[in-house]
């Protein structure tokens, strides 16, 4: 077996049962040269501290569940290898983000904000299963497919500067998944996500900082993604005077 | 006092059967009040982890009658037939649904939706988007699940408990794991989604959320868990982690090598046929397993055991690119190995449950207005090994036919009293706060999982003998004992991921249970289940699915009959 490696762990620690403020806690700890952070959070909970609170799953790097900010960074921390890190690695809860416990942090606003960009195909009349589906051109796929691999993961609202100052702002993640749908070739409803884009918190609320693109483990490049969004919103915002848009979707 | 909440319809889990059950309730009466509750915010769900695809015919070279051949030939005889016939039908018209509501299916040039080649399955008929098609398709039904104004969310609430009065269900007990209150969630149906087992074994690609809960659950209510020995090895998992890598590898052309760089599927007879790397998942993984007994395996630097290697050179960049670009991801990240480059070191790893919660073709169970679907149940589609890419869509078919039977059923049933089942919710309620930070004899959540683990990985591998299944079998129990012992050393109500452990390890013991004692019992070799005392099938005795019952002086067994009448049972070989 390869060799162990001596780590010091400074985890964010904080019960609203018993603290105040979040503190620290230290733990030394042996890890597998290969290991990700998770592993070695894992690694503490199972052998040092159970009290440890943390979220994780798949492990693989797909649910979406386990960011956390390592050495001050947003991470994803079950892809995170310990490798890119000396013998001191500190672990909190994702920034911007109210905690719920220890690196649990409280999601129930972005779930908000995520139902209401209306993520879901608006047309004016359903399709019957009997018509069979839709065609849609590998370029028509192309146009929507990036924006569509989001897990979800809240790196790009740890990151980003609009959310951590503008409480109404709708955010990375949920602005680039409407768009997602409003490039979607199947899809009906743009005027009326558009409307939300323009409104309180939406696209014009994005300064650009494109913290968001860059800690995306995903390459969703959700700041892409707005910045196309307020293109289209500018043009759909002017041909509304010309012509009325769309008709009544559900 | 508990809380107290009411709803028509409470479905238990947030995956892609538990979606695909509310929004069919939802559809087919708006006026339903319907509750979603899961362990973890729905789009967490394990289901987000399938990469390989979603199957149904699609082409004009394919037909129902061979999507239900394959498929029963797959199951060694052991699927029902009826819900074989009854799932192939629904199949296309479900992944067409999913279509309509977004999911980005993989295309052909000319617009249509792309098919790709399965293991087991005669023609292309797997459906795809990338190798990410699990996840697509969770996030799909997810979001599609919002513009249902009558779906009330749970999140993050754990099940403890069926509430059951008089072979009657109406409703649940669950744990707010943010606030560490158990609540009573009542409704005139409840359906069970709540997905595989996996984390029972040590090497698994299930996700930590994977622990047989409904299984438990449905269990201890008296419910029966059926065909429970049938468990799945997937060929190709990485080492350490167990992390799946899809088998449209092979559906995209890869092939097995042994150390000698040999194609042993072609080389050697291992019963797939010239289906070679496309043969049955069961057969694949003991062709592996035998060709690292036999001295073939490749040795890794730094990791124990052996493995074969899993070579997609061939395919070139752009197509890896372009078809499976998360295997590139996984294969870089977890294995530090470039699939372009060189070949990705794999073994056999433990996957996906064939058995669960015995229903019915309508997914209903034992117990009145308490339902099934998903990997959670056993509506005997899968019979003794299930083939890649059905059970994504068995959770689509099954669970939108729970859905609509459990709506149907309410439509009859009276709400009744209340009383007894707020009282059961209660006395939940005081066991959970029990339990929590409770002192015992120091058995610690982690060492008895790791010791359950074990004995199951013994016991129950891709090979079984009747020494090691009984071996197996007096050491769950002895274990089961020990969870009594148990001491937690966290009593914070607030998000007490140790109690989840806790609560989490008493429901694969179940499990363990039950898989251990229907292995034993079934002394012959049908698909997943290999024994090396009984090395063939034997219809006469064995054409029969396994029921497992709890109770309190330990399982006791039935059989149950197999649904035949289309396909005769013939023997299996490619
Ligand atoms: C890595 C991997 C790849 C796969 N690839 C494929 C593939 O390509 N094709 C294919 O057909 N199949 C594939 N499978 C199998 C398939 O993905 C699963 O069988 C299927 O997704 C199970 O879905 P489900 O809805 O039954 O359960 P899950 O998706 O596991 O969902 C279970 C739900 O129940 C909830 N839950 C569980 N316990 C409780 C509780 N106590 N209280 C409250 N909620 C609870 C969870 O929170 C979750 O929401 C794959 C499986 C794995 C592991
Ligand atoms: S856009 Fe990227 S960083 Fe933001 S939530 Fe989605 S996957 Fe995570
Ligand atoms: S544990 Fe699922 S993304 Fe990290």
């Amino acid at each position: 077996m390869s060799q162990k490696l001596k780590k010091t762990f400074i985890v964010t620690r904080f019960d609203p049962d018993k603290d105040e403020v979040p503190k620290t806690q230290t733990y030394e700890i042996e890890v597998e040269p290969d290991w990700k952070i998770l592993d070695a959070l894992n690694h503490i909970k199972d052998t040092v501290d159970p009290t440890l609170s943390h979220r994780w799953s798949c492990r693989m790097a797909v649910c979406g569940s386990c960011g956390m900010t390592v050495n001050g960074e947003p991470k994803l921390t079950c892809k995170d290898p310990m490798s890119d890190y000396g013998d001191t690695i500190e672990v909190a809860p994702l920034a911007n983000f109210p905690v719920v416990r220890d690196l649990v942090v409280e999601l129930e606003g972005f779930m908000e904000r995520f139902q209401e960009v209306k993520p879901w195909i608006m047309v004016a009349k359903e399709r019957a299963v009997e018509e069979g589906t839709t065609q849609q051109s590998p370029d028509e796929l192309a146009d929507f497919k990036q924006f569509s691999m989001c897990i979800n993961c809240m790196l790009c609202y740890a990151a980003c500067p609009v959310v951590s100052n503008e409480p109404d702002f709708i955010g990375p993640a949920a602005l680039a998944l409407g768009h997602r749908y409003n490039q979607d070739s199947r899809d009906e409803g743009a005027h009326v996500r558009n409307e939300i884009f323009r409104g309180e918190g939406g696209v014009f609320s994005c300064s650009f900082a494109n913290e968001c693109s860059e800690v995306c483990p995903k390459s969703v490049n959700p700041s892409g993604a707005i910045q196309q969004a307020k293109l289209g919103n500018v043009i759909d915002w002017a041909t509304s005077f010309v012509v009325k848009r769309g008709g009544d979707v559900s | 006092m508990v809380d107290v909440s009411r709803h028509d319809v409470v479905i238990v889990g947030g995956g892609g059967a538990g979606l695909r059950a509310a929004i069919a309730a939802s559809e087919l009466d708006p006026e339903l009040s319907i509750a979603l509750v899961s362990k973890v915010y729905p789009m967490r769900s394990h289901t987000v982890s399938a990469e390989g695809g979603a199957a149904a015919i699609a082409r004009d070279d394919d037909s129902l009658e061979m999507h239900g051949y394959d498929t029963v030939k797959g199951s060694d005889f052991l699927g029902d037939q009826d819900v074989i016939q009854y799932f192939v039908e629904q199949a296309p018209k479900e992944l067409t649904r999913l279509e309509h509501w977004g999911c980005p299916w993989s295309r052909n040039e000319d617009g249509s939706v792309s098919t790709r080649a399965f293991g087991g399955m005669s023609t292309k008929r797997t459906w795809f988007a990338t190798d990410k098609v699990g996840f697509h398709m969770l996030h799909t039904l997810f979001q599609t699940s919002m513009k249902f104004g009558n779906i009330d969310r749970y999140d993050e609430h754990f099940v403890t408990k069926l509430l059951v009065d008089g072979d009657v269900c109406r409703g649940v007990a669950a744990l707010d794991i943010r606030t560490g209150e158990v609540k009573a969630i009542l409704g005139k149906a409840v359906i069970l989604t709540t997905g595989g087992g996996g984390k029972v074994w040590p090497f698994t690609t299930n996700g930590n959320i994977k622990t047989g809960d409904g299984m438990s659950l449905a269990y201890r209510e008296g419910v029966a868990l059926k065909d429970m020995e049938f468990v799945q090895y997937h060929p190709t998992g990485l080492p350490g982690t167990g992390i799946l890598i899809t088998e449209a590898t092979r559906g995209e052309g890869g092939y097995l090598l042994n150390n000698e760089g040999e194609r042993f599927l072609i080389t050697r007879d291992y019963g797939v046929g010239t289906k070679a790397e496309l043969g049955p998942r069961d057969m694949i993984s003991r062709a592996i397993t035998q060709e690292i007994a036999a001295g073939r395996g490749v040795e890794i630097p730094g990791k124990l055991g052996r493995y074969a290697h899993l070579d997609l050179r061939h395919l070139g960049e752009e197509k890896i690119m372009a078809r499976l670009p998360f295997v590139r991801e996984l294969s870089k990240a977890y294995a530090n190995v470039d699939p372009v480059h060189e070949p990705i070191p794999i073994r056999p790893v433990l996957h996906y449950m064939m058995g669960g919660v015995d229903t019915d073709i309508d997914a209903k169970t034992s117990i009145d207005g308490l339902y099934a679907a998903g990997e959670t149940a056993c509506v005997s589609l899968n019979g003794a090994n299930r083939l890649g890419s059905n059970s994504l869509t068995e959770c689509l078919v099954f669970g939108a036919r729970a859905g609509e039977h459990a709506t149907g059923y309410i439509k009859g049933a009276s709400v009744g009293e209340e009383g007894p089942f707020v009282q059961q919710a209660e006395a939940e309620a005081a066991r959970v706060d029990a339990l929590r930070g409770r002192q015992r004899g120091g058995e610690k959540v982690s060492k008895v999982r790791e010791d359950m683990n074990t004995a199951m990985e013994e016991g129950t591998g891709v090979y079984r003998e009747q020494a090691s299944m009984a071996k197996a079998v007096s050491e769950i129990a002895a274990i089961r004992q020990r969870f009594e012992q148990v001491s937690l050393d966290d009593s914070s109500k607030v998000f007490n991921t140790e109690l989840i452990a806790a609560l989490e390890l008493a429901n694969m013991l179940d499990v363990a249970e039950a898989v251990t004692c229907a292995a034993v019992l079934r002394k012959e070799s049908r698909g997943a289940h290999a024994c090396s005392d009984f090395e063939t099938r034997n219809d006469t005795e064995y054409l029969h699915h396994s029921l497992v019952f709890h109770s309190p002086d330990g399982p006791r067994s039935e059989k149950k009959d197999v649904t035949l009448g289309i396909w005769e049972p013939e023997e299996r070989k490619y």
